[in-house]
């Protein structure tokens, strides 16, 4: 599974290194989301609730772009046959693409964070709660990555797939959103109080639940 | 990877139907090939060749009937046949961002297969001074050989050819003969729309219409009349 998971990250990287397709647009995706808000809300400030939600509907929806994106270049080019064709454990392409998503989320916000800081966030973030977000970032992406990996592979099958994407995908991610938003409201509060250890435990149990289902159907949903 | 099984033939197909939601591709097909045979399949577009070769390549599944490659039963052991087929169809299953090369490296590292055949290989079809040029960048017949390398690349007992020939010159043809032509050794299953280049390289023929097959024959009681009659509208 090691040499297959490697194949797949190096082609991964070395596409979109060649034509940068992904991590550009949900970059800039998150930044003019930004903007949206800020006119639409009439708010030059947000924090608390409010910075929370608008940080983790940008995420979620830019993540819809790298979701949508996820295996059209393999049904296109032939890469899934050739993948299929391989002596290789099929579920070494769900870990390929899950972790080519987790890496297009945190490259995305290294820009998408700061970003959010300096046009929206009113209060500053200490050092300590920086470190606390980033916690939540990793296992809010983690549960992107997965079942977004897993609708991506279904989507791609169909004629419809740009539909299909976010109308499969968005309800299954409204617990990644509860957990990420009531986990970073408080950081990102006026007077920041602790991260509540209960949501992040919600995060860790929605990775762990949906990568096992993950990990169980995806030889479904890539065998004809 | 398993190995395939000795003495067994290399193809076994029995009353194999394949559907496509109302359409059926393929109905109560039966064909035998021993290794080391090649089995040239002829018949109009849409006639089920390529449905034929997907399956045999463990793409698709049959509806009914059974499906055995190198002594494997596709349904149960589908999974051991994977890394001893080599597939060249219409498409070249090559990334269009990625050179020859790395093409050529990705698929290597999925098979397990030592990068120096690479090289071998791009020397073989004469890519070697293209071998880092973009797949887009390359002419049909110039991908076509790079697709023959990505077909030949981990050595495999069965070679499926969807019409192998089609983008290639005189010249390049030659070129990949010894790597998918009957100097190969391999058991090789071809599509074909030339009756007499078809029958020149098949030792079994077989002719599909409307998914089934009406025509089974050894290659030398086959004429070519008897496979412009498949074409007939």
């Amino acid at each position: 599974m090691r040499r297959a998971v490697s194949a797949l990250l190096r082609k991964e990287a070395s596409l979109e290194l060649r034509t940068p397709q992904v991590i550009p647009a949900m970059a800039l995706f998150s930044l003019v989301t930004y903007v949206v808000f800020h006119f639409g809300l009439r708010r030059n400030e947000l924090e608390g609730d409010l910075a929370a939600g608008v940080l983790w509907a940008t995420i979620l929806f830019a993540a819809m772009l790298g979701v949508g994106r996820l295996f059209v270049t393999d049904r296109e080019e032939g890469g899934f046959d050739a993948f299929l064709l391989a002596p290789v454990d099929r579920t070494s392409l769900f870990v390929a693409k899950a972790l080519s998503m987790l890496a297009f989320l945190a490259l995305v916000q290294v820009v998408a964070i700061p970003a959010f800081f300096v046009l929206l966030l009113g209060p500053g973030l200490s050092a300590a709660h920086t470190l606390d977000l980033i916690l939540v970032l990793a296992l809010a992406d983690l549960g992107i990555a997965i079942v977004g990996t897993l609708v991506g592979a279904l989507a791609v099958q169909t004629r419809a797939r740009d539909l299909i994407t976010p109308l499969l995908a968005l309800p299954l991610l409204v617990p990644v959103i509860i957990g990420a938003a009531r986990a970073s409201s408080p950081l990102l509060a006026e007077h920041a109080t602790a991260l509540p250890a209960k949501w992040l435990a919600v995060l860790g149990l929605y990775d762990l639940v949906f990568g096992l289902l993950a990990y169980g159907l995806f030889d479904f949903l890539v065998e004809d | 990877m398993a190995e395939p099984v000795a003495g067994a033939p290399a193809i076994d197909l029995r009353n194999v139907t394949r559907r496509y939601g109302e359409r059926t591709a393929l109905f109560d097909v039966t064909v035998a090939l021993d290794p080391g045979r090649t089995l040239v399949v002829f018949g109009p577009n849409g006639a089920g060749k390529s449905t034929l070769l997907r399956i045999l390549a463990t793409l698709l599944r049959t509806h009914e009937g059974t499906a055995s490659v190198l002594g494997h039963d596709l349904k149960r052991d589908g999974w051991k046949v994977r890394g001893h087929v080599g597939l060249l169809g219409h498409d070249p299953l090559l990334y269009r961002d990625l050179t020859i090369r790395e093409n050529l490296r990705f698929h290597a590292r999925l098979h397990d297969v030592p990068l120096a055949r690479i090289e071998e290989l791009l020397d073989a079809v004469g890519l070697r001074a293209r071998a880092n040029d973009q797949v887009h960048t390359l002419s049909r017949g110039l991908v076509q050989r790079a697709a023959v390398c990505r077909a030949v690349l981990h050595d495999p007992a069965l070679l499926l050819l969807d019409e192998p020939k089609a983008n290639l010159d005189p010249a390049a043809a030659a070129i990949v003969d010894p790597l998918i032509g009957a100097a190969s050794g391999r058991t090789r299953v071809i599509t074909s729309h030339d009756p007499a280049g078809g029958l020149a390289e098949a030792d079994l023929a077989l002719g599909l219409r409307a998914g089934r097959a009406d025509l089974l024959a050894p290659a030398a009681d086959v004429t070519t009349a008897m496979i412009g009659e498949l074409y007939a509208v």
